[in-house]
């Protein structure tokens, strides 16, 4: 099957991958770019594991064709740290809240929570689970989660009030 | 990597119906939220595809010359969902699309994706069917409009024929103006599920808010494909707002479904489902247009 150039920009940098037409976002961010943050769950769009943000919104990259991405801006977990490797509020959250267990779905969910998180005016619990309902963690029971997200929104907004 | 033969990429909606013409035996690619995963399950294992999810063209929303809705069938449930127009005139098509899947699904699936599988759940359906959209179906030879009520043809099949794109959704002026709806879906979860049964409903009231000027209801998985229920809308015509209304609008129902026993729930069940929520559907959509039941 035929190579492909796909040019987009990931976590800031413009890339371009040459990637068989048959790949899905996930093989071609985790086997060429080697961004391990985007597990192979269920590999049909059910867990929400290889979750990230194309242009702002929460996709599964599983089910998303590489060759969709061409002209794309992507951010994944990796993409969230600053330039010297420091995790970012939402990352040190799910720490600090007891929200991550085994860890397999953590940066599904912290992706999916990214657009919650930089809203402007706060969101009630049941929103918040309904923007990660795509997403399973079978250990945590989600409270810490809903916990995680919750603060991290609401310490951003009072830091925007200043 | 999917397992699939060949991939064409058409870049304009022209090309796209050559290279049906050429390989008749592809299959669309929208937003490949049931195709990509058939593929992976081996159920489509080996196809070829052509992929028209980058055909802007196919993409948006807009208000015709006419006053009428044209929404084209890339537009992912998201963007439905939030765009003005769907908003301030059919709002219940954006909260139907709104209960798909979970945000990652609703951002990649696409509403004529949603009803060219021609499956009785589509979420996106009862609530077209009930709006009495017309389809705009493009070949070579031109377009074709067919109104949505005459596309499903069984499960899993729809009036797509040999060389056919589906390249717009019409809700006309005349059908959306001065309407309320509601939807409800039942499933077993919140999100990430099928429904059990989907039950859309939209009405006009009469101009003193005390009687039915016209009621239209549809159902999805009460019967192998969506429908409309003609004998529950032709209970409603002109009926006083009060009990008996929502008493005749699921008697009504009733008579017009035909669900079948499946894993997700029984026949039984169903019949249940559909006269509940027959009545709690209408009485929800008359309330949003301002009218009350035994006011």
């Amino acid at each position: 099957m035929a190579n492909k150039d796909i040019h987009c920009i990931v976590n800031g940098k413009e890339r371009v991958f040459s990637v068989d037409v048959r790949s899905s976002l996930s093989d071609m961010l985790r086997g060429k770019a080697g961004l391990d943050s985007i597990k192979h769950g269920c590999d049909v769009g059910e867990c929400g594991a290889c979750t990230v943000l194309i242009d702002g919104r929460p996709f599964n990259s599983c089910i998303y064709m590489a060759i969709w991405a061409e002209g794309k801006t992507i951010l994944t977990l990796e993409g969230l740290s600053d330039t010297k490797g420091a995790i970012s509020d939402i990352q040190q959250a799910f720490i600090d809240e007891g929200a991550v267990q085994c860890g397999f779905c953590t940066p599904g969910f912290i992706m999916a929570s990214i657009p919650i998180i930089e809203k402007d005016s706060p969101s009630s619990r049941e929103e918040i689970r309904r923007q990660i309902s795509g997403n399973l963690c079978r250990c945590t029971g989600y409270e810490h989660i809903v916990d995680a997200i919750e603060k991290t929104q609401k310490k951003r907004i009072e830091q925007k009030k200043g | 990597m999917y397992n699939f033969n060949n991939l064409y990429e058409p870049t304009s909606v022209e090309e796209a119906l050559h290279l049906k013409k050429e390989h008749p035996q592809a299959l669309w690619l929208a937003g490949g939220s049931d195709i990509l995963i058939k593929i992976r399950e081996g159920k489509l294992a080996h196809c070829d595809l052509i992929n028209i999810y980058c055909l802007e063209e196919l993409r948006g929303i807009c208000l015709e010359d006419d006053g009428s809705i044209l929404i084209r069938p890339l537009t992912s449930f998201t963007d439905v969902s939030m765009h003005p127009l769907i908003k301030q005139h059919v709002p219940v098509l954006g909260e139907a699309v709104d209960q798909i899947g979970g945000p990652q699904v609703r951002n990649i699936g696409t509403i004529g994706g949603n009803i060219c599988n021609g499956v009785t759940s589509a979420d996106s359906a009862t609530t077209l069917k009930a709006y009495d959209a017309v389809l705009e179906i493009a070949s070579l030879d031109g377009i074709r409009l067919l109104p949505y009520a005459e596309f499903n043809l069984g499960p899993g099949k729809v009036d797509l024929r040999e060389g056919e794109l589906l390249c717009g959704i019409r809700i006309a002026k005349e059908s959306y103006e001065n309407t309320s709806g509601h939807y409800i879906k039942y499933a077993m979860r919140k999100a990430m599920d099928i429904a059990t049964l989907g039950c859309s409903v939209n009405v006009r009231l009469s101009s003193d808010k005390k009687h039915i000027d016209r009621l239209r209801i549809a159902f999805g998985v009460a019967a192998p494909t969506p429908i409309r229920s003609t004998t529950a809308e032709k209970h409603a015509q002109g009926h006083e707002l009060n009990e008996e209304l929502l008493e005749q609008v699921a008697a009504g129902a009733l008579a017009d479904v035909s669900p079948r026993t499946s894993w997700r729930a029984s026949k039984e069940f169903r019949l249940q489902l559909v006269k509940e929520m027959a009545r709690r559907t209408t009485k929800a959509a008359v309330e949003k247009a301002g009218g009350t039941i035994n006011g």
